[in-house]
C-alpha cells in the first residue's frame, strides 16, 4: 500500500551560497495493508523527512514513493490532494486549522470534503470526540484555544474520522495521560484490523511493541552510512 | 414680426443641419443618445435649451408650434419659448393640441392623441437613466452598448425594497424597440404608455448634456417592472374639478390655508376642450 | 469517491503564455497553468512581482499582450482574450466571479445589501421581486450576515460584512471560477479567520475553482491546493501548497518563506 524505492532527499540552500545538503540515501520500505511499520532512529535521523515525503509535503527528488494507486513522487498537485482526500490520513503533531472554526467541523471536515452530508459527518466526529474524552461543552469552541493534550485528541480524531486505507501517524500517543493513550492504541489496532497500512513514528516504545509488525531503522538510510 | 438680424429659427443653417442629423441618426437608432454640439442659447440651462435647439431644426415656415409646459401654456417657461420662436421664425403658434404640427413639451405628453403629421419634442434635463446609480459616463455608455440593463433593474429593486412598491413617478425608464434603455424625461409614469405605437415623431434633446434620442412613430415602448410588481400608469384617484375629466393626469392645487385642495386637469388645452364641449 | 471528480472532466481553464508589457517594463511574462474543476490555486509574491496584473489579464480586466486563456465552461472551449466583450461581461456575471480586495470596488454603496445580491440575478433576466429577494436573503444567511439587514447599505456595514456581502453578491449566480485579490487584506485577524473558513466553505459546498492572490502565506495555506511563487512578474516556483512552503525549491521561495513568522 506504501512502498519507497531508492528515495534520496537533498535540501539545496540558495542563500547560503547554494550549499547542497543530502540528508538521505537509498530508503526503500513497504508497508501492506493491514500492517503497521514504525520508522525508528535517532532523532534528526530523517523519520520525519521521509514521512513528509510520502505526505507530499517534500519533494522527492530521487527515487519513487508510492502509496495505493498513486505514484508520489513526480505527482500533479490535484493528484496528492485527491489521495490525501480519499486515500492517505496524516496525524501530524501540530494541529493545523483555521481559527475559530468548532471543533467539531474541524473533525468532520474530511468527511465533508468527501461530499459527506454534515450531519453524517458530525455524528461521526462526534463519536470520536466522546471516545477520545473531549468534553461536548468544548465541540463548539475552536481547538487553537485548547491545551497540548486536547489539541493532540482532536488531532487524532481528525486524522481517524475517515476510514483511510494508508495512515502517516507522527508521535500519536505523545502528550497523552494513559485512558487516553489506550483510546488512541484501541483506535489505531482497529485501523489495522479494517486493512489500513500505517506508517508511524512512536517514541512510546511499548505502544510501538504492541502495534508495530516491523521497524525500519532510518539510520540506515544516512548518506555515507548506506554505502 | 421677425427679428431680421436672425437667421430663420435662430439657429445658422450649418448647426441646424448638425442637429438634424444627430435627429435622423436617433431615429435610425431609437433610444440611443446622440452626441451632438450644443449651442448657447439665448436662455439658461434648464430652460429647454435642448428642446429649442431640436425645434429650431425641425420647424419649417408653415409650421404651427405649440408649447407646453407641465401640461401648461401659459406659463413662464411655455410662453417665452413660443415667443421666441414666433420672434425668430414667424411661425404661427397655437395652444390647440390638434392644431399644432410641432409641439415642444417640458415634463407631460398632451391627452389628446397625437397623429402621423405632428413632432412632439421633449426638453431633458438628463438623458441618462442611470446616471444616479453609475456615475462613470464610459461605464453607462458601454452598459448601453452591450444592452447590459440589470444595473437598471436593480433602481427599481430597490424602490420597492425603500418604499413596498415602484415609487418613481415620473422619468420612469423605458426600454424602446426591444433594445435601448431610455429615460423619457419627467414626464409622469401616467404618461409613458402614450409614447408606446405613438403615431408622431418623438424627440428628445438635453442640452447641457449635449444628447439627442428619438423615439420613430409606431415603436414599441416598454416601461420596466418587476413580473409580481407590473408597471401602473397611476394618477390622482379623483375627477378633474373643472371638466370632470376621470382620465386626464391631474394636477393638485392648494386654495386656501385650511387644507382646501382642488384637482384640475395638468393639460390645460384638453381640459379647456371638454368644459367648452360640455358646456356646450 | 468525492463529490465530484476532478480526473473525470479536464482543467476548466488553460492559461498558457499570458505576457502584459507596460512600456519597456514587464507586468507579467510567459505564464502558463491548468485550472482543475475545484482546485483552488494561489499566487503569491511581493509587490510589483505582477501577481495582480496575472489577476487582471486572467479575468478580462486588463488585455494581454499576448497569450491564451482558455475557459471550458457551459457553452465549451473559449478563449477570454480574444471573446467579444459583451460575452466576457456575461461570463462575469454567470460562470465568474471577482472578489477585490477592498469591498468598495465590489460593492454598490449607494444600493441596499439586497440590490447588490440581486443586481447580477436581475442582469441575467430575473424579474420577479420576490424570489431576488429570497434569494438575496438566503444568501446573507449563508455569508453570516442577518437577513434583516438586506435593506441596509453597505456603507452601515463593518469591513468584514462588506466583504461577505461582496462574496455573496459574487457567489448567488453560482460560479464555478472565482477570481480573489487578497480578499482577506485589510481586515483584523479575526475577521480573517472568520471570512477564510466562510470561503473554504463555499469553495468545498460548490465545488468552486478559485485563483487567490495574496502576499499572506498563511491565507493560501489555508486556502489554497496549488501554489505558484512570482518575481519580477515571472513565476519561480509552483506545485502543492503545503510542498512549496515547506521544500522551498527556488531560492527566491526559501527567501519568502524564511521571511515570515511561522506559517
Amino acid at each position: 500500500m506504501i512502498e519507497a524505492k531508492d528515495v534520496a532527499k537533498d535540501f539545496t540552500l540558495h542563500n547560503q551560497g547554494g550549499t547542497v545538503l543530502r540528508v538521505m540515501e537509498g530508503a526503500s520500505l513497504h508497508v501492506a495493508p493491514g500492517e503497521c511499520v514504525a520508522l525508528t532512529g535517532a532523532s534528526g535521523s530523517g523519520k520525519s523527512t521521509l514521512m513528509r515525503m510520502i505526505w507530499g509535503n517534500y519533494r522527492t527528488d530521487h527515487g519513487m514513493i508510492r502509496v495505493g494507486d498513486t505514484q508520489v513522487s513526480g505527482a500533479e498537485p490535484r493528484q496528492i490532494i485527491a489521495l490525501r482526500r480519499a486515500t492517505l490520513g496524516y496525524v501530524s503533531q501540530f494541529l493545523r486549522v483555521v481559527p475559530r472554526v468548532p471543533t467539531l467541523t474541524v473533525v468532520a471536515e474530511p468527511l465533508l470534503a468527501l461530499g459527506q452530508p454534515r450531519a453524517q459527518a458530525e455524528a461521526r466526529a462526534a463519536d470520536l470526540l466522546t471516545r477520545l474524552k473531549i468534553a461536548p461543552n468544548l465541540w463548539g469552541l475552536s481547538p487553537t484555544t485548547f491545551s497540548g493534550g486536547e489539541q493532540q485528541r482532536v488531532n487524532i480524531a481528525r486524522g481517524f474520522v475517515h476510514p483511510y486505507p494508508a495512515l502517516l501517524l507522527d508521535e500519536p500517543t505523545a502528550s497523552l495521560d494513559a485512558a487516553n493513550r489506550e483510546t488512541v492504541l484501541s483506535l489505531i489496532e482497529e485501523a489495522k484490523a479494517r486493512g489500513a497500512a500505517i506508517l508511524g513514528i512512536f517514541h512510546d516504545e511499548a505502544a510501538r511493541d504492541r502495534l508495530c509488525d516491523r521497524q525500519v531503522d532510518v539510520t540506515g538510510f544516512t548518506p555515507g552510512r548506506a554505502a | 414680426m421677425t427679428d431680421q438680424a436672425y437667421n430663420f429659427a435662430y439657429l445658422d443653417e450649418d448647426t441646424k443641419r448638425m442637429i438634424r442629423r444627430a435627429i435622423l441618426k436617433g431615429l435610425a437608432v431609437p433610444g440611443y443618445q446622440v452626441p451632438f454640439a450644443s449651442r448657447e442659447m439665448p436662455m439658461p440651462y434648464g430652460w429647454g435649451t435642448g428642446g429649442v435647439q431640436v425645434t429650431a431644426a425641425t420647424l419649417r415656415p408653415d409650421d404651427v408650434l405649440k408649447v407646453l409646459d407641465q401640461g401648461a401654456d401659459d406659463t413662464t417657461n411655455a410662453v417665452s419659448i413660443r415667443k421666441f420662436f414666433q420672434r425668430t421664425a414667424s411661425v404661427a403658434t397655437t395652444e390647440s393640441t390638434g392644431g399644432a404640427t410641432v409641439i415642444q413639451t417640458r415634463h407631460r405628453i398632451p391627452e389628446t392623441p397625437l397623429t402621423e403629421d405632428q413632432i412632439l419634442v421633449y426638453q431633458v434635463p438628463i438623458p441618462e437613466p442611470m446616471r444616479f446609480l453609475e456615475p462613470r459616463e464610459t461605464e453607462t455608455r458601454r452598459i448601453h452598448a452591450l444592452a447590459d440593463y440589470g444595473l437598471m433593474q436593480v433602481r427599481l429593486y430597490e424602490d420597492i425594497a425603500r418604499h413596498g412598491e415602484i415609487a418613481t413617478s415620473y422619468a420612469y425608464p423605458v426600454e424602446v424597440a426591444g433594445r435601448y434603455v431610455m429615460d423619457p424625461s419627467p414626464i409622469p409614469k401616467f404618461d409613458n404608455p402614450k409614447m408606446s405605437d405613438c403615431p408622431a415623431i418623438q424627440l428628445f434633446g438635453a442640452g447641457r448634456e449635449q444628447r439627442i434620442y428619438a423615439v420613430p412613430p409606431y415603436t414599441q415602448v416598454v416601461s420596466l417592472d418587476f413580473d409580481d410588481h407590473p408597471f401602473v400608469a397611476s394618477k390622482a384617484e379623483h375627477e378633474c374639478a373643472i371638466c370632470g375629466s376621470g382620465d386626464s393626469y391631474l394636477d393638485e392645487v392648494i386654495t386656501d390655508d385650511a387644507g382646501g385642495r382642488m384637482f384640475v386637469c395638468s393639460d390645460t388645452d384638453y381640459c379647456a376642450r371638454r368644459a367648452e364641449g360640455g358646456a356646450a | 469517491m468525492t463529490a465530484f471528480d476532478p480526473q473525470m472532466t479536464g482543467p476548466i481553464l488553460s492559461v498558457s503564455g499570458i505576457t502584459k508589457r507596460y512600456g519597456a517594463r514587464i507586468g507579467c511574462a510567459d505564464v502558463s497553468f491548468d485550472l482543475w474543476p475545484g482546485e483552488v490555486m494561489g499566487i503569491v509574491g511581493e509587490s510589483g512581482s505582477g501577481k495582480s496584473t496575472l489577476l487582471g489579464c486572467l479575468s478580462g480586466q486588463l488585455e494581454p499582450d499576448a497569450g491564451q486563456v482558455v475557459w471550458r465552461g457551459a457553452n465549451g472551449p473559449v478563449d477570454t482574450v480574444t471573446m467579444a466583450e459583451a460575452d466576457r461581461r456575461l461570463l462575469g456575471r454567470t460562470e465568474w466571479a471577482f472578489v477585490h480586495q477592498n469591498p468598495r470596488d465590489g460593492l454598490r454603496m449607494g444600493v441596499s445589501a439586497g440590490g447588490n445580491v440581486g443586481e447580477r440575478l436581475m442582469a441575467t433576466g430575473a424579474r420577479d421581486y420576490g424570489r431576488i429577494r429570497d434569494t438575496a436573503e438566503d444568501w446573507l444567511q449563508r455569508v453570516e450576515i442577518d437577513a434583516r439587514r438586506i435593506d441596509d447599505r453597505p456603507s452601515q456595514f463593518s469591513g468584514g460584512m462588506q466583504q461577505r456581502l461582496q462574496i455573496a453578491r459574487n457567489l448567488v449566480s453560482g460560479p464555478k471560477l472565482a477570481f480573489m485579490d487578497e480578499p482577506t487584506g485589510g481586515l483584523d485577524v479575526s475577521v480573517q479567520a472568520r471570512l477564510l473558513d466562510l470561503l473554504r466553505g463555499l469553495v468545498r459546498d460548490m465545488g468552486l475553482s478559485a485563483v487567490l492572490v495574496t502576499h499572506d502565506l498563511a491565507v493560501v495555506r489555508l486556502l489554497a491546493d496549488r501554489l505558484m511563487v512570482m518575481k519580477d512578474g515571472r513565476v519561480v516556483e509552483s506545485g502543492l501548497t503545503d510542498q512549496v512552503l515547506d521544500d522551498p525549491q527556488h531560492g527566491y521561495t526559501q527567501l519568502l518563506v524564511s521571511s515570515v513568522l511561522q506559517v
